[in-house]
């Protein structure tokens, strides 16, 4: 499937908008690349496949931000943090529909996505983020 | 065995730190060159100075780019080569090492590395989201992170793993604050109690306000040539006999390992090696204290201490002046302050005051060895050098 769109970081928002989040794989070494990249950094392999990542994983580690740039400061304060998938592939996003002293390493969290960008300005990607697999 | 010089520094100078208003980078690094050009009576800088490596982070903050001809046209140095170096915080560290590169391959005798950042002029959201651009846009800060939430996940994971507590990472602070209080150049030259830091405001926790380094101006010099030529220039040189460098991800979600800064673990292993000395031989070292937590990670990358015991490191005043190892002896970038691109060569600048007996009030009495370590962003550049006087 698609394996003809380009192993980029436009693709990969891409796939966000169709709910998706999907990474690179060398076909070569077997490496597993998200984000996807055009040459796989293990092998110099260009023979690349798509794969989906699994939507469930566990928080490894975090952090609560307060003071926060101009785009974020309506949200503060929120709470970012890195995410081991399933498969070991891992992605930062934010964690949200959860009480912020409840956040903790290890936690089972779940991928889920934004209604699309309307910015007109570059970038235009949609955002994933991450809540709670099990809902307090 | 003491390796042998590779270089050798003749001639230092730092700008004073901090909020220096109406001035800009290169009129503040016209106050480190004179500096170093006053301290050095037998250089005849525009003559002898073969290539500059000039330091710089961000064109954004004073809409300027093309540092290293601009730098040069303010000092004088009109009309020799002149390089922009960037590696975010640790931009004149690289400075430091394309000084080596020219040194070394024969292509210059005598080069001048520095590094120059104009920083409060700006509103702290615009500072933020400039010294964010160090880290991953597409992922990290698209989601949010901020230079102080990186690091700051950093820190919960070595909490998590180590039980490194909150009061441990504002130890650094104290302490750096307590050096920082004996340095005429610090941008803040005052004591900060330990109730003080732990209880100041959260900016991404569990890093609070004085878990982070300053925001400042500043610009910082150093005068290189090769070891023969040394004494003619001085008769106190301070070689650097060790160096390394090494690159990360940029995004910190593609490590594995979140409680250690792998770049500058691999540039000290090489700056061991080449100089032919150990973490134990180390007399004063200024570390990449840009957040406490990277203080305490530094003790365990460079091997002061064991994985997992930098919170005790501090605890136990290893650190401070009169401890094993006197670290950030100028204050650092937590007191001293941190206009980013000027850090690496004002690391520098300090190991040379130190091994020159020139650092007043803070001297580490005897101290004949040296090291500075300096990363960019969230450690995807890191380099380490070691330093020895004469
Ligand atoms: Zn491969």
């Amino acid at each position: 499937m698609a394996d003809d769109k380009p192993f980029t970081i436009e693709s990969f928002y891409n796939f966000v908008k169709e709910k998706k989040l999907m990474g690179g794989k060398c076909r070569s070494c077997g490496k597993l690349l998200v984000p996807p990249k055009p040459l796989c950094p293990e092998c110099f392999s260009s023979d690349l496949t798509w794969k989906e990542i699994p939507k469930n994983g566990k928080l490894r580690t975090y952090t609560v931000i307060h003071v926060a740039p101009k785009q974020f400061q309506a949200f503060t304060p929120y709470a970012v943090g890195i995410v081991e998938l399933e498969d070991g592939a891992q992605l930062p996003g934010m964690i949200r529909n959860v009480t912020l002293d409840k956040v903790q390493v290890g936690m089972q969290l779940t991928v889920d996505f934004d209604a699309e960008q309307t910015t007109h300005e570059w970038p235009h990607w949609p955002r994933y983020y991450f809540k709670p697999t099990h809902p307090e | 065995m003491k390796g042998k010089p590779l270089v050798s520094i003749v001639s230092a100078g730092m700008s004073r730190f901090g909020k220096r208003e109406e001035l800009y980078g290169r009129e503040l690094f016209v106050e480190a060159a004179s500096e170093a050009f006053k301290r050095c009576p037998n250089l005849n800088p525009r003559e002898d100075i073969k290539a500059a490596f000039i330091g710089m982070m961000g064109e954004s903050f004073e809409h300027q780019g093309h540092t290293g001809p601009t730098a040069l046209n303010w000092i004088g140095l009109l009309p020799t080569q002149a390089f922009r170096t960037e590696g975010a915080c640790g931009s004149s560290a690289t400075a430091i090492r394309c000084g080596l590169f020219a040194i070394l391959s024969g292509l210059a005798d005598i080069a001048l590395v520095g590094g120059v950042e104009k920083m409060t002029h700006r509103a702290t959201a615009e500072v933020t989201e400039y010294l964010a651009m160090a880290c991953d846009f597409p992922f990290e800060q698209w989601n949010g992170l901020t230079f102080p939430g990186l690091f700051a996940m950093v820190a919960t994971a070595h909490m998590h793993k180590y039980g490194t507590t909150e009061e441990q990472m504002a130890l650094v602070a104290v302490k750096n604050h307590h050096h920082g209080s004996m340095n005429p150049k610090a941008h803040m030259q005052k004591e900060v109690p330990l109730e003080k830091a732990l209880s100041s405001r959260v900016i991404a926790w569990p890093l609070k306000l004085y878990d982070c380094s300053l925001i400042s101006d500043g610009a910082s010099c150093l005068i290189l040539t090769k070891p023969e030529l040394a004494k003619k220039f001085t008769d106190t040189p301070v070689h650097i006999i060790g160096s390394g460098q090494a690159s990360d991800t940029i995004g910190l979600y593609e490590r594995k390992d979140f409680t250690s800064l792998k770049a500058g673990k691999l540039a000290g292993r090489e700056a061991y090696n080449m100089a032919g000395v150990n973490p134990s031989d180390i007399n004063v070292a200024e570390v990449h204290d840009c957040f406490t937590i990277a203080e305490i990670v530094a003790y365990e990358d460079l091997g002061f201490c064991r994985p997992g015991k930098g919170g005790r490191f501090i605890e136990d005043g290893q650190s401070q002046i009169g401890g094993k190892i006197a670290t950030c002896t100028s204050g650092g970038l937590k007191s001293k302050g941190h206009p980013v691109g000027a850090t690496g060569t004002a690391q520098a600048y300090e190991v040379y005051l130190q091994l020159t007996e020139e650092a007043g009030k803070r001297q580490v009495g005897g101290a004949e060895i040296g090291l500075t370590h300096n990363v960019g962003g969230l450690g995807a550049t890191g380099v380490v050098n070691i330093y020895s006087r004469e």
